[in-house]
């Protein structure tokens, strides 16, 4: 068993008969590892994280996540959607049980652990409120802590900030680095924000747009909490943008290219 | 609830003016009385139909003479049939509108069935039902099942087959499946859609049991209004068509409050 937390070897992944999606993607993720997955749309980086979930598995290739390859969805690989994804007809509290009772775990561990939790991300008072009368900000806290109770080593993020204003997003941002580094899960994110990128990620993997592939690998060794207006912080910023912007500019050509022959 | 006072005072202006013009209308007797007497006659009529017939004698208890007078017979004939017509079709339609739109193999085996049969009014079936049921209750219930059963069956189907993906992931991700994937994510999510039906399925059960006490049942608010046309009672008639209003009012008012408790969940009704 080699070391790597999660281990993506040859994954490509085609839609239909020509839209190449991924090809031939190679990571080796360690355990504990924050990893921001970025490009512009388009590029693969959602539909590689729904490899790993196990949502939508690779054309070819092989995903091994915590020593086992991954066939399906399960709790072992929470996942935060950018859709937040809670049920509606379950108050706060249930949704965050939710995970807990199909693992059949008895009632008052589920009601300490979801006391917990709640607290953990200021969800006290809202308990008893169904999601809609909650703002979005606080929906993905909700959904934060549903994948915490399921206290998986891996949580795989979906652009999670991404229709958030930008205070509430920082504001989240910092919850989540706080989070991680008490619990030291292995994170996927994935995001279209450079900055978002930067301030979060111990290692940022760029990707092209179609066929997707990993454009660069970088650390970033900055220590924690970042200051956006660092100077280092703003030359990976610079290089990171080159690299997304020229990805970028393929995707524009391409919309361009099939709006010529519609 | 000051504001629903409000409410419910503006709600009565227009029945309050159409009654006004109804009222002008007879005054001046510009139509034949027989063919529309003034709402007077028919408020009297309406008083007359409620209260029981003799005064209370004092035998028996005085609720049940409270309650023996032919409009209240009339109306809770009626609505013990819709109840149970009601029941039985929406009770026959939730499982098997559960199963098709769960099941893609069950959905295949049964639309094609549904979808012949569903185009046939319920009141089509009224030769056939007294010729298989006779004539009283068994007919009757049988109808209003049948008006019941499909709107829950379709709205059931649609509501299972809508559940939006995302939730099944999230469910996947979390571990559910099998009966608890359908219990507590599939059957909730499709709540909303099965509520619409139950409402479009009273509706069309309260039509048809008036439709089959015309016929088949000799009490109810159906028999009475079409028995009091043989004898050209046109007040009558007039009286237990505004009692099957206000019931189907009663009904939509308590559908509305139910929809609200089990859809306080859901989203634009926050008001």
């Amino acid at each position: 068993m080699s070391a790597a937390h999660i281990e993506v070897k040859g994954v490509s992944k085609v839609f239909g008969t020509s839209v190449v999606a991924l090809q031939d993607i190679n990571l080796e993720i360690p355990r504990g590892q924050f990893v921001c997955l970025l490009g512009p749309s388009g590029c693969g980086k959602s539909t590689l994280l729904n490899a790993i979930a196990g949502f939508a598995p690779p054309s070819s290739g092989s995903i091994i996540a915590d020593g086992k390859p991954v066939a399906e969805p399960g709790p072992e690989r929470g996942m935060v959607f950018q859709e937040y994804a809670l049920f509606p007809w379950m108050t706060v509290a249930d949704n965050v049980a939710f995970g807990l009772e199909i693992k059949g775990m008895p009632k008052a561990q589920i009601d300490a652990t979801v006391e917990r939790l709640l607290k953990t991300l200021s969800l006290q008072d809202f308990r008893n409120r169904f999601p809609k009368d909650l703002s979005g900000g606080m929906r993905q806290r909700v959904a934060i802590a549903r994948v915490l109770a399921l206290d998986s080593p891996i949580m795989l993020m979906d652009e999670p900030f991404g229709a958030l204003d930008a205070l509430t997003r920082r504001n989240l941002q910092d919850e989540l680095l706080r989070i991680w580094s008490e619990l030291k899960k292995t994170i996927i994110f994935v995001t279209h924000s450079i900055e978002e990128a930067i301030y979060l990620a111990d290692r940022i993997v760029v990707m092209t747009y179609r066929p997707g592939t990993v454009k660069r690998d970088i650390l970033v060794d900055m220590p924690r909490l970042r200051d956006p207006s660092a100077p280092e912080f703003n030359a990976l910023k610079r290089e990171l943008g080159q690299l997304v912007m020229e990805e970028q500019q393929r995707h524009h050509n391409d919309e361009l290219r099939a709006a010529a022959v519609d | 609830m000051k504001l629903a006072w409000r409410d419910i005072g503006v709600g009565l202006l227009a029945p309050a003016t159409l009654v006004l013009v109804w009222h002008f209308v007879t005054y001046h007797g510009w139509v034949n009385p027989q063919a529309l007497p003034s709402p007077e006659a028919v408020a009297r009529k309406w008083v007359e139909y409620l209260l029981p017939l003799q005064p209370y004698d004092g035998n028996g208890h005085w609720l049940s003479w409270a309650f023996s007078g032919e409009l209240i017979q009339d109306a809770m004939g009626s609505m013990f049939r819709v109840l149970v017509g009601f029941a039985l079709g929406a009770g026959l339609a939730l499982p098997l509108g559960l199963a098709m739109g769960a099941s893609a193999h069950a959905y295949r085996l049964f639309n094609v069935l549904v979808q012949i049969i569903r185009p046939v009014p319920p009141i089509a079936y009224i030769p056939l039902s007294m010729l298989w049921f006779g004539l009283g209750n068994p007919p009757a219930i049988f109808l209003i099942s049948l008006g019941a059963f499909f709107p829950v069956l379709i709205n059931t189907i649609a509501g299972v087959r809508q559940v939006d993906g995302i939730y099944l992931r999230a469910a996947r991700n979390l571990g559910a499946s099998g009966p608890t994937m359908f219990l507590r994510v599939i059957l909730p999510a499709a709540v909303p859609s099965i509520l619409a039906g139950v409402r479009i399925g009273i509706g069309t059960a309260f039509i048809v049991v008036i439709v089959a006490e015309m016929v088949a049942v000799n009490n109810g608010l159906g028999f009475r209004i079409s028995e009091a046309r043989e004898y050209f009672w046109s007040d009558k008639i007039i009286a237990g068509m505004i009692t099957i209003g206000l019931l189907g009012l009663a009904i939509d008012v308590a559908m509305d409050r139910l929809n609200n408790y089990l859809l306080r969940w859901h989203r634009g009704l926050e008001s």
